[in-house]
């Protein structure tokens, strides 16, 4: 798919993000804008998956560690036709399946139950590893939020995915230099994130997280360094597509009113132009 | 039915979990040994050996160590995951909770050392939280078998199983109880003894406890039934009943803290059904202080004779 058509479809999932927080009063919607990129690059130009059988043993897996997005996910999962589109309108409904953080025994396309954050790579590590052992040539992507790296859980993957030398494993950084509460320069400064991942073992490469140009090249198979898991330092703007969420603190997990979600839908909408 | 122990020579359950899992291994490529350095305490040597590109060894990293079983299952494997109890368990259980019950995925959580066997270590080392912690998940059988047979049998049965589960195995000696042709069913007591004036439940370390306990109070004619009640989850309901309705008495014995383990477990069943005088026997909602776990167990009242003097003082309550 040409990066043109890719970015279509992230503009029509940031679209249907901001309408489905408004309607729900709640999500992450900071967090969705900045991931969908490297969302929608990855089920529509990377990954081998197939909607009607979505647990093929040779697919490709997609772990959002950073479990809070969830929705920016399950809207990509409709949009490849893993469940109705229709069904986004249940998004925190009572008894919908689409919860504030995913669960794999309800929605087709989830890997793994993610919201406590430091889970998603240690897991990755082990379906990396369940490749590994089988020769098979099938890829683990995996996307933590920055804050999120402040979790020890996942210093011990990363640990443990160069000693297994696991270059089927690509993690993607979503750094958009917030966290919950504040920058992380101001909580638990990580960065520079790539010289960490480098000292310990890791090929580490910096791309402008919604470029979706470099998305794709560094994604591609071709790549990869032998031997070495593969981390993508993803740079992104919290917020990204809408002027007053972009990298303001506040909207980690903010509903707009509706004049806010006006003005918002009006520029994504601006935008996708 | 069992009516007294078979012989008194003592076995390392781990000689059994690891023979079996050898054996399940060579049948079945899709096992594989996941470890946190513990490949000493574990006695995984000879899996490794065996088939060194199946074990998986992540170092002294529980909360990986559980996350990268959670993965290996989501990729095909049937990951036995196996550590020191305490730390598989404290360390890793938002991992137990969300990577394994949650996610509904099949991993087999091996609690090596559980309860007080490392009771000189210290209570950092003693596991005798983890009926509890883990009984408190939906998903995730918790079983602990009594002597070697029951352990092989729940290891292949585990291995069968869809799902996640939480196996929790000693290293302090057992003698045999169970026949050796034992298959394991999941939520299944087996009546180890017979008996009319009250009934034993135990499981693990303690099962052999309460038979020469039931021995010791035949000789004061008194009529005992012993449950080794392997499960703790989904408890025995049908058994429990029965025990209560039968006997009037129950008294149950494990190494694990009072609160919220078997003892916990029978009493839901007893109140909601069939309330009957009980008394629960255990470590008594403390660090226990130094000391091997038969020392430890014997000083909680769980020696044969404790356990029958119990008996004594529950039999008073039953009018």
């Amino acid at each position: 798919m040409s990066t043109e058509n890719l970015r279509e479809i992230a503009a029509r999932v940031r679209q249907r993000d901001l309408q489905a927080v408004f309607e729900a009063g709640a999500g992450h919607i900071g967090g969705e804008l900045s991931v969908t990129d490297i969302l929608t690059a990855l089920y529509f130009n990377i990954m081998s998956i197939d909607p009607s059988d979505p647990l093929a043993p040779n697919r490709d897996r997609l772990v959002l560690s950073k479990g809070h997005s969830a929705l920016a996910l399950y809207i990509v999962l409709s949009e490849k036709g893993f469940i109705p589109k229709d069904e986004i309108a249940t998004f925190l409904k009572p008894l919908s399946r689409l919860n504030g953080h995913p669960d794999r025994t309800k929605v087709p396309g989830v890997e793994t139950n993610t919201g406590p954050l430091g889970h998603g790579l240690p897991i990755s590590v082990g379906m990396a590893k369940a490749a590994k052992i089988n020769h098979a040539g099938w890829r683990t992507f995996v996307i933590t939020g920055d804050g999120e790296m402040q979790e020890g859980s996942n210093w011990e993957a990363i640990m443990s995915a160069a000693q297994f030398k696991l270059d089927n494993l690509t993690l993607i950084i979503d750094h958009n230099r917030l966290q919950q509460g504040a920058h992380l320069a101001d909580t638990n400064n990580l960065a520079p994130l790539p010289p960490k991942l480098k000292a310990f073992g890791w090929d580490v490469v910096e791309i402008d997280g919604h470029n979706m140009d470099q998305i794709c090249a560094e994604l591609d198979a071709a790549r990869v360094v032998e031997g070495k898991p593969k981390c993508i330092v993803a740079h992104t703007t919290k917020g990204q597509g809408v002027s007053f969420m972009a990298n303001n603190v506040a909207w980690h997990h903010k509903v707009p009113n509706e004049k806010e979600f006006q003005q918002a839908m009006a520029e994504l909408k601006q935008a996708a132009i | 039915m069992i009516t007294s122990s078979k012989s008194k020579k003592l076995h390392d359950c781990r000689d059994a979990f690891v023979a079996t899992l050898e054996q399940l291994g060579s049948a079945n490529e899709n096992i594989v040994a996941v470890c946190n350095d513990s490949v000493g305490s574990s006695k995984l040597a000879g899996f490794r050996d065996k088939f060194p590109n199946r074990l998986i060894n992540v170092g002294i990293a529980e909360q990986n160590m559980v996350g990268v079983g959670a993965g290996l299952a989501n990729g095909g494997k049937i990951p036995f995951v196996c550590a020191a109890a305490p730390f598989l368990t404290g360390r890793a259980l938002e991992q137990i909770k969300a990577d394994v019950a949650y996610s509904k995925t099949n991993v087999k959580l091996i609690g090596i050392s559980s309860g007080m066997a490392y009771g000189e270590l210290g209570a950092t080392h003693h596991s005798i939280e983890d009926f509890a912690w883990i009984r408190a998940l939906p998903n995730v059988p918790v079983i602990a078998p009594a002597d070697r047979i029951e352990t092989a049998a729940v290891i292949k049965w585990a291995a069968e199983y869809e799902g996640g589960c939480f196996l929790r195995l000693s290293r302090v000696g057992v003698p045999d109880l169970l026949p050796e042709d034992h298959t394991f069913t999941l939520g299944r007591a087996q009546t180890l003894r017979n008996g009319t004036d009250l009934t034993i439940i135990a499981n693990g370390t303690l099962t052999h406890r309460a038979m020469s306990a039931a021995i010791f109070l035949q000789k004061q004619g008194i009529s005992a039934r012993v449950l080794n009640m392997a499960t703790v989850r989904p408890i025995d309901t049908e058994s429990i009943n029965a025990a209560a309705k039968e006997t009037g008495a129950i008294i149950t014995c494990e190494e694990h803290t009072l609160f919220g383990g078997l003892g916990s477990a029978v009493a839901e069943v007893v109140v909601d059904n069939c309330p009957v005088p009980m008394k629960r026997l255990g470590v008594p909602g403390i660090f226990a202080p130094t000391g091997a776990a038969n020392f430890l167990l014997d000083k909680f009242g769980m020696s044969p004779e404790g356990i029958a003097s119990n008996a004594n003082v529950l039999l008073q309550r039953k009018g």
